[in-house]
């Protein structure tokens, strides 16, 4: 019987793959053919989505961009055998987009049928859980410390050092809580892992349960994401049913119970106090730092709070060892990144290679370029609150202090590619709009300032007293970068200073009618 | 608005005796109730209050702060049309004039027929596939002023 695997991935579905996948069905029945439908994650390249996968003599292979006008002719051609037709893409190993990466986290990503347990254990799964039953908490953290890893939701914060907080921390309860709010712009690299290998991210936090002795955990999933929902529920489902998760896991007389909360459309609830706040079943105010959650974190107990990368990262380190996760990267940035490669580009998706990489090789030789064919003009890294890179950025390497550098960052690894055609005082004016729309209104220079700066920006696009309403907006920046708790208000100056930096020739259109 | 009527507060007291024990019940009671009744009536707050042992305050507080609370009722579906960067780098800006401009409704209104409720969203996580659309549950990729005809054509 021939595997035949869909995608069940939102982007993939967006696309039509639920369409794809019930025509497929559908023609097989008519044609008596016996093949078995799997529904799988995507692999993150999703310029080929819906892509289609045929299972043969132990090979993969490829066929895509799919549609479901196109099944008919693909079995007339000779599918699900390898086939003469214009969407067969032969081996999936020999597409080269997803052969040059270097891949860790997302190696099982469309590999795997996301909710087999079985799948899962048979391609590495819960080696690293396995390791760490045998380990001591002080061993578990401290393989992650030499790991070199760094958390991956923006902050980078080293993912060992956290732990031991929360180790050293003597409290009766412990938590393990993943940030699943992942809010930025052209970043969907947790929920592709969620939706695709839900599996790594529970080792990753019952790893982390075993580290730092917590019994309880949550994992924080933001509304947007419905299937990584029902792939997650279902997920931690059949890890109770196999004694990973719950009361005594894998007769190691420890527990640890998994619960997922689903947030509410608040941008904030990403900013780790907020999120917590949020679990907690309060308005996602930001809390005032110290006291740190690893010292009094969710309802005032000792509380880890990593996102969904940094959990999955770690049951690699476990199963392959500190050494072999430090290996990769450059400087002090260690390990992969999930680049997601976003917005107008021709070839996006998911990227998965060492740091150190250039963001032009990124968007250039993965990308290729920009989806309308213009030419690219400003790159926003790092979410809503990145900076726009101008060309001569472009070479910088992805590297945490490298992004610092230049006054950029790298944040949760979204690359936002802009043609020609963009207006940069309309997205430094976004910028401004965005934070006031999801400020949770805690500081004075959040909540107003970014109310302010979009009406600053609208004076200088009407030429009204030009460059006071600069010199006020360059102010009004530096107050909110100084004078606010989390990084919304902190940072939201980052792509509007860049913006006015590097792209000064769209803040002075209509420069003759300066008087 | 007597929204409050025997059927919502017997749906609301089960909904209740469900949450009142779990720790930081109120986000799931909110969203389980707004899944059942399609909104949250502001009559409610006071049961929900006690229920839960908070201050109709702090329930106000939570509904209100939330984008995805709603004290009013909504239309049969829900169009969430993505405002974020990457569907900006694809057009969404042009995509949202068009949408406001076929369904007569701006952000948080309904169509006057129930069938529509707009409502921005910042990010699907669709970004490969610019710009995005959620209409309840589906999300759409690429989707241009004339997709987004066909879509709305088809419901």
């Amino acid at each position: 019987m021939l595997k035949v695997f869909v995608p069940a991935d939102t982007t993939a579905c967006a696309l039509g793959a639920d369409a794809v996948a019930e025509e497929i069905a559908l023609q097989a029945r008519n044609r008596d053919m016996d093949i078995s439908l799997v529904r799988n994650g995507s692999r993150g390249a999703f310029w080929l989505e819906p892509l289609v996968e045929v299972e043969a003599e132990g090979e993969r292979y490829a066929f895509g961009p799919v549609s479901a006008g196109d099944i008919a002719g693909l079995l007339e051609a000779g599918f699900p055998a390898q086939c003469e037709h214009a969407l067969f893409l032969g081996k999936l190993t020999d597409i080269e987009w997803l052969a040059r990466q270097d891949r860790l986290t997302f190696n099982r990503a469309g590999q795997v049928d996301p909710l087999s347990l079985d799948d899962y254990k048979q391609h590495g799964g819960y080696e690293g859980l396995n390791k760490a039953l045998d380990m001591s908490p002080a061993e578990i953290v401290d393989a992650v410390t030499e790991s070199g890893l760094r958390g991956r939701g923006g902050a980078a914060f080293p993912t060992g050092i956290k732990w031991r907080t929360v180790l050293d921390a003597p409290a009766n309860k412990k938590y393990v809580t993943a940030n699943a709010d992942e809010g930025d712009s052209g970043t969907y690299a947790d929920r592709l892992l969620m939706e695709a290998d839900p599996f790594q991210l529970i080792e990753g936090m019952t790893i982390c349960a075993m580290a730092v002795g917590a019994t309880e955990g949550y994992i924080y999933l933001r509304s947007e994401y419905p299937k990584a929902l029902g792939v997650l529920q279902q997920a931690i489902r059949s890890a109770e049913k196999a004694n990973l998760l719950g009361k005594n896991i894998c007769a190691s007389g420890r527990d640890f119970k998994l619960h997922i909360r689903v947030g509410a459309g608040a941008y904030i609830c990403g900013e780790e106090t907020s999120m917590l706040e949020s679990l907690e079943g309060k308005r996602g105010l930001v809390r005032f730092k110290p006291p740190l959650p690893a010292i009094e974190g969710l309802f005032g107990k000792p509380t880890v709070v990593n996102n969904v990368l940094t959990l999955a990262a770690v049951s690699t380190v476990l199963a392959k060892g500190a050494a072999y996760y430090r290996d990769y990267g450059s400087g002090r940035s260690r390990g992969t990144l999930s680049v997601q490669l976003a917005g107008n580009i021709r070839r996006g998706g998911l990227v998965e290679v060492p740091f150190g990489a250039s963001l032009r090789e990124l968007v250039e030789d993965f990308g290729g370029g920009t989806a309308s064919g213009r030419p690219v003009r400003a790159i926003q890294v790092g979410g809503p609150l990145g900076a726009y890179l101008p060309a001569s950025q472009w070479d910088t390497p992805l590297d945490y202090e490298a992004f610092s550098a230049v006054g950029a960052m790298l944040g949760h690894g979204g690359v936002v590619v802009f043609d020609d055609s963009v207006d940069m005082l309309e997205q430094a004016r976004f910028a401004m709009e965005f934070c006031a729309v999801e400020s949770c209104g805690k500081c004075t220079p959040c909540r107003i300032g970014s109310v302010r700066g979009v009406e600053i920006i609208d004076k200088i696009a009407g030429n009204e007293n030009r460059s006071a309403n600069l010199e006020l907006l360059e102010d009004l920046c530096e107050t909110l970068d100084a004078g606010s708790l989390c990084a919304m208000g902190g940072l939201t100056p980052m792509p509007v200073r860049s913006a006015v930096k590097y792209f000064p020739q769209d803040f002075a259109r209509n420069n003759e009618a300066e008087s | 608005m007597s929204s409050s009527n025997e059927a919502t507060v017997a749906v609301v007291a089960k909904v209740i005796q469900k949450f009142s024990d779990v720790a930081g019940g109120l986000l799931p009671l909110l969203h389980e109730i707004q899944a059942k009744i399609g909104f949250i009536p502001k009559d409610c707050v006071p049961q929900i209050a006690r229920g839960m042992g908070l201050s109709r305050a702090e329930v106000h507080g939570v509904i209100s702060f939330y984008h995805d609370f709603h004290d009013q009722p909504r239309g049969e579906k829900t169009i969430h049309l993505c405002r974020a960067e990457a569907c900006q780098a694809m057009g969404s800006r042009n995509l949202e004039r068009h949408v406001k401009r076929r369904l007569g409704i701006d952000y948080g209104d309904t169509t006057p027929d129930g069938r529509f409720s707009l409502e921005p969203v910042y990010c699907l996580g669709n970004c490969a596939c610019s710009p995005s659309i959620r209409i309840d549950d589906d999300v759409h990729a690429r989707v241009d002023a004339a997709r987004f005809d066909e879509l709305l054509d088809g419901i």
